[in-house]
């Protein structure tokens, strides 16, 4: 390998990103909006798990009536004026219980016995408080929705980024005939797959860690773990779905079959690796499922190190799947790897 | 004296067309050599394969008696018919690209001067007019100063006074020394440029000559009449 023709293919291929404001500025701007408006979305005391319709005698508050009997927090009353309305809204599930507490010496509560919130508030109606236990209370930080939501949203960038970024780049350059051009001089395949994969990375990197610590100073996110734990998993999650790319555009000469292949590897790291919601309690198949795909375990890895305080030696399985999906689909595409269009 | 680049017996089968029927000539060092014919008659497929891009079905061409290799990336310069650079990149940049594989080449200053590049150099290379982009894409083929020159129809799309210029280039690096491989389909253009020409139809090389012997010895006063004599039907522009 030729250090001086890496070095010149690198240079070039990161021109070309930055002095692409759309792309550059959608890279950037994408996943900074997505985090800010997700924290904004979810900030403050946290949304009322349950809700409560209220018939209060007049003049006082629904939430003044209520919160004797079920207390004040994480349930928001709502008061309504007509009991025949609000039963048809806790038939709906609009309403998770309704209290109706106008006369003292003659409450009465409705639920819907097939709403689980209604269940949860029947109990916590009956008392709360069994006979013969004792409370303890913990404290401690709370984790909240954008903490454990972060590394999905900039993994979910940096898969587009690392996917599209490359795979799509190599088509068009190998449609073009530029790769046809470049087969003309001496450079070999390694030296200019090798420079297209450290630019995507650099930058993709670059672009992450920037979004990142921007975000982390207006929100403080829940951190645990060492910082070089988590650059390190990211940069491994980065180099798997960047290869993933190149193994797509190895041989692919159209713009429109690439855009459609790369979907299929998309699509269910979307749904599938925990960028929006866990991944537990799903069917089996489907954990399985997303085991093969670089995005879990880049998530389950970043999670881990962030919330739970783990190194990357509690996350060798992730380490190890990372790398080897990294290895087998570079090899693979670069044996795969074809200049022109045939 | 071993010849710069000789072609043997080559045949390009696609399928349910042979594109390049039985090709053979050879090309001395310090010449250029026309591969004259109309579209689609295997020039294209013919060069390519010479330059070692295409794979030809059988045959082979030997360049300074030895089957293309590394040296032959090395001590060639290849303008393709249609080549794409890429964007947001500066001719000044692409030229250090392309300068930067090889370990020898033309000082770039001196490429600059002699394709006339100098007007545009920071100007983004899909910003170019069709007679500068052609010589921006002659200089990356000179980059390396190559033994041999490969201009697949380098003036196709260019005006009558563009590609005029484009000839007094290649004049002037013919000038230098260089051997030249020239396909085109501009009689005139293989006349003025080539000492030999070898026309092609249908993937095969129906006469070959110096332009002014295939005037005589078919008794024409042009080329399109040679060619319209050879093979029946006129070279259309």
């Amino acid at each position: 390998m030729d250090l001086r023709r890496y070095l010149a293919v690198l240079h070039v291929r990161n021109l070309e990103f930055l002095r692409d404001r759309g792309t550059f500025g959608w890279n950037v701007a994408l996943p900074l909006v997505l985090v800010l408006g997700i924290a904004f979305v979810f900030s403050g005391q946290g949304r009322p798990l349950f809700k409560v319709g209220v018939l209060a005698p007049p003049g006082v508050s629904a939430a003044v009536a209520a919160a004797p009997h079920l207390g004040d927090q994480y349930i928001q009353f709502i008061m309504v004026d007509d009991a025949a309305t609000a039963t048809t809204k806790v038939e709906r599930h609009q309403l998770d219980m309704l209290i109706d507490v106008r006369d003292p010496t003659a409450l009465r509560y409705w639920v819907n016995p097939s709403s689980p919130r209604g269940y949860a508030l029947e109990r916590m109606l009956d008392g709360g408080h069994p006979p013969g236990w004792e409370r303890g209370a913990i404290s401690g930080r709370e984790v909240r929705y954008v903490d454990w939501l972060v590394p999905g949203i900039l993994g979910m960038n940096m898969m587009f980024s690392c996917l599209f970024g490359v795979g799509y780049v190599i088509v068009r350059y190998r449609k073009s005939g530029y790769l046809k051009r470049l087969y003309a001089t001496p450079l070999t395949a390694i030296e200019f797959l090798a420079a297209q994969v450290t630019s995507r990375l650099m930058l993709t990197l670059a672009i992450t860690v920037v979004v990142f610590v921007a975000t982390d100073l207006l929100l403080d996110f829940y951190m645990l773990g060492r910082w070089i734990d988590l650059l390190v998993i990211t940069a491994l999650g980065a180099i798997s779905m960047i290869s993933l790319g190149l193994l797509v555009a190895s041989r692919v000469t159209s713009e429109e079959l690439a855009g459609g292949l790369l979907n299929v590897l998309t699509w269910p790291m979307m749904l599938l690796s925990g960028v929006w919601f866990s991944m537990e309690g799903t069917p089996q198949v489907l954990q399985w499922a997303a085991q093969m795909l670089p995005l879990t375990h880049m998530l389950t890895g970043a999670r881990a190190i962030m919330l739970d305080g783990k190194s990357l030696l509690d996350l060798w399985p992730q380490v190890a799947a990372l790398t080897a999906i990294s290895v087998g689909s570079l090899s693979l595409g670069a044996w795969w790897f074809r200049w022109r269009v045939d | 004296m071993t010849p710069l680049i000789e072609v043997r017996d080559l045949i390009k089968q696609f399928p349910g067309v042979r594109a390049v029927d039985g090709v053979s000539f050879t090309l001395g060092a310090g010449t250029c050599f026309g591969l004259l014919g109309p579209n689609g008659a295997g020039k294209t497929t013919t060069v390519e394969m010479i330059e070692g891009i295409t794979p030809p079905t059988s045959g082979s061409v030997l360049y300074k008696g030895e089957p293309l290799g590394q040296r032959f990336k090395l001590e060639a310069g290849i303008q393709f018919q249609s080549t794409a650079l890429q964007d947001f990149i500066t001719v000044r940049e692409n030229l250090r690209l392309f300068r930067s594989f090889y370990p020898r080449g033309m000082e770039l200053d001196a490429l600059i001067a002699l394709c006339s590049l100098g007007e545009f150099l920071d100007r983004d290379a899909r910003k170019l007019s069709g007679g500068q982009r052609q010589r921006l894409l002659l200089a990356l083929a000179l980059v390396n100063d190559p033994d041999i020159l490969f201009l697949d129809e380098p003036t196709t799309g260019l005006d009558p006074q563009a590609r005029r210029n484009f000839w007094d280039l290649v004049r002037e690096i013919r000038a230098r020394g260089k051997t030249i491989l020239l396909t085109t389909h501009y009689m005139e253009e293989a006349y003025v440029l080539c000492d030999r020409i070898a026309i092609m139809d249908r993937g095969k090389i129906v006469a070959e000559a110096a332009p002014d012997a295939l005037l005589k010895q078919h008794g024409c006063a042009t080329l399109d009449e040679v060619f319209l004599k050879l093979t029946g039907h006129e070279l259309k522009d």
